[in-house]
């Protein structure tokens, strides 16, 4: 069943688009914050193929996959963010090339 | 038609959001794109016939999940000039940018909304499939992602614990504390 008047290729055109830009963005910057930025678009844009596809097949399940992706998102970026406090204290900046040692 | 339209105006806007928030220089800029493209990708799940799927978009990522990035960005203070950083951000380059997109996506809201019979006519998935999916067969899914948040809170709890315990306001008596120890 197709209730879909948007064609699913658009859909996952723009989806892999986000997660490019995303992808992009996670080998360019330096800064941990835009690293869990990045990583916020890479897996919103997963969402948005999940979605498509549910809307495209008419199925609830890309939805409930969309929920639980916002579950992982959530938690990965409560402990992000908590990350980003320690890394600030330790090294007093943010640039993730400082923290390349294990152990510190 | 016209529905293609509407979704690839949604598309443009948060591809350009997505684009303009990775390449900012300053956090605080990169979220109010990162919030605009959010809420693009909001009007596109309203679109494709998802509207219980846009307004969790809209409700946990654009709210909670940005607001802690606003608080940690707060937290950190990285601004020591905080006065002179707040006039340049009052500057309209700043927040033109942001507002000419959501601009655009209230545009595409109003239109939506205004026609009676509208372009979301499409058979969609109402929150009443999804929430007997959720505790139907995925039921156990939804138990491990409970667990999952309840890990994601300790583990943040215990990160943050020995910052805010460190770097106290009374650093004296925490040290005389230790030292009593």
């Amino acid at each position: 069943m197709d209730g879909l008047n948007i064609p699913l290729n658009h859909v996952l055109l723009v989806s892999s688009l986000l997660f490019v830009i995303g992808l992009l963005g996670l080998m360019i910057r330096r800064n941990i914050i835009f690293i869990l930025m990045s990583l916020e678009v890479m897996l919103n844009a997963a969402a948005l193929a999940f979605v498509g596809a549910g809307a495209h097949w008419g199925q609830p399940d890309g939805q409930v996959v969309f929920m639980l992706i916002l579950t992982v998102a959530a938690a990965e970026v409560a402990v992000g963010l908590g990350l980003v406090l320690q890394i600030q204290r330790r090294f007093k900046t943010l640039d993730m090339d400082h923290a390349n040692r294990m152990g510190g | 038609m016209l529905e293609i339209t509407l979704f690839y105006t949604a598309a443009t806007v948060a591809l350009i959001a997505t684009v303009m928030a990775m390449t900012r220089a300053n956090a605080i800029h990169a979220l109010i794109y990162l919030i605009v493209s959010l809420l693009a990708i909001a009007v596109i799940f309203f679109l494709i016939g998802a509207p219980f799927a846009a307004a969790l978009e809209i409700v946990i990522y654009a709210g909670a999940i940005m607001v802690l990035f606003v608080f940690v960005i707060m937290m950190l203070n990285l601004g020591d000039k905080g006065d002179r950083q707040e006039r340049e951000w009052l500057q309209l380059k700043v927040w033109a940018g942001p507002a000419v997109l959501a601009i655009v996506l209230f545009i595409e809201l109003l239109y939506v909304i205004s026609t009676a019979e509208g372009p979301v006519s499409t058979t969609s998935v109402s929150a009443k499939e999804v929430g007997l999916s959720l505790f139907g067969p995925y039921v156990l899914a939804v138990e491990i992602a409970s667990m999952l948040l309840l890990a994601g809170l300790v583990g943040s709890f215990h990160l943050g614990r020995r910052y805010l315990e460190r770097d106290s306001f009374d650093v004296e008596n925490s040290a005389a504390r230790r030292e009593a120890e």
